[in-house]
């Protein structure tokens, strides 16, 4: 039954890479002066860039995904686009963090060491083809961020952020893992493929729908979906911004694929289940998300809640348990990690020693010191409540589209509700931005980090790019779900 | 004319020039000389549009389409049919009055202003000429952003609370379309208007639809009561602002009611008819009185274009009686038709008002009806230019403002007589308010000393009035090219209005 086919090592060769490349990286730090860390920091980049090139030169032809380790692995078109995306968002993160983490003596190798392995556990996690490897790559992604979130270990609040973060999300993993005893009892098999085969024939079906509600709880847990969002403000907010850019982004698209895997993947013969479930989550998360977040004075915190409101927009691709819905879905993840990457990314940018700039009135005037960083911001927020022509528009388009073609008008017209309201707190960024008089601080100078000039100017016109450009994507997206 | 994508060109050149005045603008004076240059071109570009435009043929002419999004049938597709181009070409000629008469009074971050007038221009003729449901859907959105910034930086002391305003009512408003559109995707599998309009829709679908795209276009008009938000962001918007707002933005609104409410849901505009009717006669009264009342000279003007306004919204209803009901399609024509010329004179006549204010606000900076007093005094030619305006907004014939309204209420005579007795009020509420304005600002004696030392109208100011005076009285005068243009495309409208789809 068990056995070793050397070609299963072609199809992780990405991973493999990725991770010789970051224990190379842990030796060769601890011989680096701190003064050199700038070599780290290419290194990690190099690592993540040549870890993306074979991701795209293994890619399999569509519709002809394979299965490697007798199904632990699953190395198809929607594993590739994840991965590359996510190599792609923790590289950015990067670029968005050398420069604050510099400036608070942060700048150590762990902080490098942890992003890599965290993006190693996103990698290994949408590619989960069973319970087991699904669970090890959620690990590996929560035990690194809860790492990363303490990585300011004098600041009272990061260290509070991180224990909250760790209580709470070993909780998270406990009903997950909960959920798939359940599953496991009442299957017989770990493997995602046979799981969802035997799903008809089981003998006890309320163990099915019992260890269901507990994976449900589990992965609305990670993807930050209310009523399981509690953490997701306080770890935002405690978090170093560098680090808040970081899980801010690229694990919304794990978080994606590890719904994706255990719910369509094992349980889709329980659909039936999950997508009322789901919908009611979304419905919370857009309510919470987005009431609480006009009452936000702390910007992180603010985009934190709009989080939880984007989460309730990526279940609207849900909830009609078909390709076309998770290709939407798949792709507003995509969007969403894209356009926070910026919002976070500013904040960090504008951010000095000793002033944070995380409060929403830190950015009064900005627009008279600095226009152009001021336009970027402003994309990224009219991208985030979903003005058209920007990116963000066309993901929310292709996710009520999904709703209303799974019959859940309802929902579509809750989700368009809320949305007008999330425009509210939005608007009040660029209102501060444009129409505020500069406060003390606008004498401050940017950051000399050039990469970092270019790497966030560039990602935030690229959300205007994509506003007009969006049919290559969503192709990619179709194409991996066999559309 | 067919190999060159003009709609393209008169879209994108205001748009990429916009980019270049933010990019070279750092001096006020390249901003300035610049943006004009980009405005006459586009200008210039429109003309071609309204000579290429056969308007004996009719129809949508001018038409350019590409693939999108392949996946979605989504095109990027645009045409022009008469009202279009009358639509377009008032655009056109606006923003250039428009950058003319913001190089006063702009004096803070130049380049941004002017860019976000360019911007906006190219945005307002993307819509006038999107054939593409969510390509209209687009622009109809986008255009909010340069407005919440124009309204929002350079406005006046309430300037924060009139653009959150402007913006979220106005977002309100459209996003229940998209979901109307996408409903409509769903049954046809693309999103061009015309396989909306030839979709199968039962009584309850359009009924349905019918209100999505009511909210929207009645926010964007606007209608009562749905028209709060206007007072306040034409009070708080700067005179350009104002000018784009009422002289072209409002006109969307009306434009929507015909590409999507009349052609996709015909039965229910028809059922819904008294719906809007009534909406456009209380505003035709009550915003009339309340317009009365006003002791801002700029929230005058506000009420007094709902009030005009409403001869659109009316225009456009009753034409679906006289169809239906009585079957005259002779009078429905004279109703739609007497409803595009009122889009296109008030956009004179409310451009050229809120010039004249903003000419009085520059040199007094209040906009407080008290303050003035015997302006004609010390600028008669002003004077003159403002007595102009006022007439063609009670409708004197021989202006621009009488035909329009002539002809929807003649329409409207055929349908019923009360409808049109109450319209006809119109003549009544909107001489006294206007002239009232005109009695307590122009003339009389100068009671307050800074108006005796005003001087008169500059070159530059000259050339604004003295352009929207010249539309307004050849409109007024002889209105033929104008109904010629548009008049083979009205009746388009009209025979589409006697095919039911249930």
């Amino acid at each position: 039954m068990m056995s070793f086919n050397p070609n299963d090592l072609v199809a992780i060769l990405p991973e493999l890479i990725l991770l010789g490349a970051t224990c190379a990286i842990l030796l060769i730090d601890l011989f680096l002066k701190p003064s050199q860390r700038d070599f780290t920091h290419w290194m990690s980049i190099g690592a993540l860039a040549v870890a993306a090139c074979f991701v795209w030169h293994g890619a399999p032809a569509p519709g002809q995904g394979v299965s490697a380790f007798n199904g632990m692995f699953l190395h198809d078109g929607i594993s590739v686009v994840l991965k590359q995306f996510v190599l792609l968002m923790s590289g950015l993160s990067l670029f968005y963090g050398r420069h604050y983490m510099r400036e608070r003596q942060l700048l150590i190798g762990e902080y490098y060491l942890l992003i890599l392995f965290a993006t190693l556990g996103m990698m290994l996690l949408v590619s989960a083809g069973s319970l087991i490897s699904a669970y090890l790559g959620l690990e590996l992604l929560a035990l690194s961020s809860y790492a990363l979130v303490a990585l300011n270990r004098d600041s009272s609040v990061s260290a509070e952020a991180a224990i909250k973060y760790f209580v709470l999300g070993a909780l998270a993993s406990g009903l997950l893992l909960y959920g798939m005893s359940m599953i496991y009892g009442a299957t017989g098999t770990l493997d995602l493929a046979r799981i969802s085969a035997s799903i008809g024939q089981v003998e006890h079906p309320g163990w099915l729908a019992f260890g269901l509600i507990f994976l449900i709880a589990g992965i609305a847990f990670k993807l930050g979906a209310a009523p399981f969002h509690m953490w997701l403000p306080d770890v935002y907010q405690g978090a170093p911004t560098a680090i808040t850019v970081f899980i801010g982004s690229a694990p919304k698209l794990a978080a994606f694929g590890l719904a994706y895997r255990l719910l369509e993947g094992g349980l889709g013969g329980l659909s039936e289940h999950w997508t009322l479930m789901l919908a009611i989550l979304s419905v919370f998360s857009l309510a919470i998300g987005n009431l609480f977040a006009i009452a936000q004075s702390n910007l992180k915190r603010m985009l934190a809640y709009s989080t939880i409101s984007h989460v309730g927009f990526l279940l609207l691709g849900f909830v009609g348990a078909s390709p076309a819905g998770f290709s939407a879905a798949m792709f507003y993840a995509i969007s969403y990690s894209l356009t926070a990457a910026v919002a976070f990314g500013m904040i960090g940018l504008l951010a000095r020693k000793g002033f944070e700039c995380e409060e929403i009135d830190d950015f009064k005037g900005l627009n008279q010191r600095s226009p152009w960083y001021a336009g970027i911001m402003a994309i990224a927020m009219f991208s985030l409540a979903g003005v058209p022509p920007l990116f963000g528009f066309f993901a929310k388009l292709l996710v009520l589209k999904a709703a209303i073609d799974a019959g859940f008008l309802w929902l579509a017209i809750v989700a368009i509700v809320f949305a007008i309201i999330g425009i509210y707190y939005y608007l009040r960024v660029v209102k501060v931005m444009y129409f505020d008089a500069a406060a003390d601080t606008s004498a401050l100078p940017l950051p000399t980090d050039v990469p970092l000039r270019w790497v966030i100017s560039l990602n935030g016109l690229a959300l205007i790019v994509l506003g007009f450009a969006w049919g290559p994507l969503f192709d990619w997206c179709n194409r991996a779900f066999g559309i | 004319m067919a190999q060159w994508p003009l709609l393209s060109v008169l879209i994108w050149l205001p748009i990429a020039g916009a980019i270049l005045v933010l990019g070279l603008g750092r001096d006020p004076r390249v901003a300035r000389w610049l943006s004009v240059l980009v405005a006459l071109a586009t200008l210039a570009a429109s003309i071609p549009l309204y000579l290429g435009y056969d308007a004996a043929a009719g129809g949508m002419q001018f038409v350019e389409s590409h693939a999108w999004i392949d996946a979605l049938k989504v095109h990027y597709a645009l045409a022009a049919d008469g009202i279009s181009v009358a639509l377009i070409v008032l655009t056109t000629f606006t923003s250039v009055l428009v950058i003319v008469g913001s190089w006063g009074p702009i004096d803070k971050r130049v380049s941004q202003y002017m860019a976000a007038m360019l911007a906006l221009e190219g945005m307002l003729i993307g819509v006038f000429a999107a054939t593409d449901a969510l390509l209209f859907y687009v622009f109809f959105e986008a255009m909010l952003i340069p407005m919440f910034i124009i309204i929002g930086i350079w406005g006046g002391p309430r300037r924060v609370y009139a653009t959150l305003k402007f913006f979220i009512y106005t977002f309100l408003g459209s996003i229940f379309m998209l979901i109307g559109l996408i409903y409509l995707h769903m049954k046809t599998g693309e999103f061009s208007l015309q396989a909306f309009a030839q979709a199968p829709l039962d009584a309850t679908e359009q009924a349905w639809l019918f209100f999505a795209f009511l909210i929207a276009f009645a926010i964007k008009v606007p209608m009562w009561p749905v028209h709060t938000w206007l007072p306040d962001a034409h009070v708080e918007a700067p005179t350009g602002g104002s000018v784009i707002l009422a002289a072209i933005m409002l006109k969307v609104g009306g434009y929507g009611f015909i590409r999507f409410s009349l052609p996709i849901t015909p039965d229910a505009s028809q059922e819904y008819a008294w719906v809007v009717i009534a909406m456009s006669l209380v505003a035709v009264v009550y915003i009339g009185y309340v317009a009365l009342v006003q002791d801002d000279m700029k929230k005058l003007i506000a009420y007094s274009s709902i009030a005009h306004m409403a001869f659109v919204t009316l225009g456009l209803f009753i034409a679906l009686a006289l169809v239906r009901v009585h079957g005259n399609p002779d009078a429905a024509r004279l109703g739609v038709q007497g409803a595009m010329v009122q889009m296109i004179s008030h956009g004179f006549v409310s451009g050229a008002m809120f010039s004249c204010i903003g000419v009085l606000y520059d040199r007094l900076h209040s906009r407080m009806i008290r303050d003035y007093g015997g302006v004609v005094n010390v600028m008669p030619w002003f004077g003159a230019f403002f007595v102009l305006f006022a007439m063609a907004n009670c409708g004197l014939p021989g202006t621009s403002g009488f035909v329009g309204e002539f002809m929807v209420i003649l329409a409207a005579f055929q349908d019923n007589v009360w409808i049109a007795a109450v319209a006809a009020f119109t003549l009544i509420i909107g001489a006294a308010y206007t002239l009232w304005l005109v009695k307590r600002v122009i003339f009389g004696e100068v009671t307050n000393p800074k108006v005796a030392k005003f001087k008169d109208l500059d070159a530059r100011e000259w050339i604004v009035l003295g352009s929207f005076a010249a539309a307004v009285l050849a409109v007024g005068v002889y209105p033929k090219p104008l109904t010629d243009l548009m008049d083979s495309s009205v009746l388009q409208i009209v025979n589409a209005l006697m095919l039911s789809k249930a």
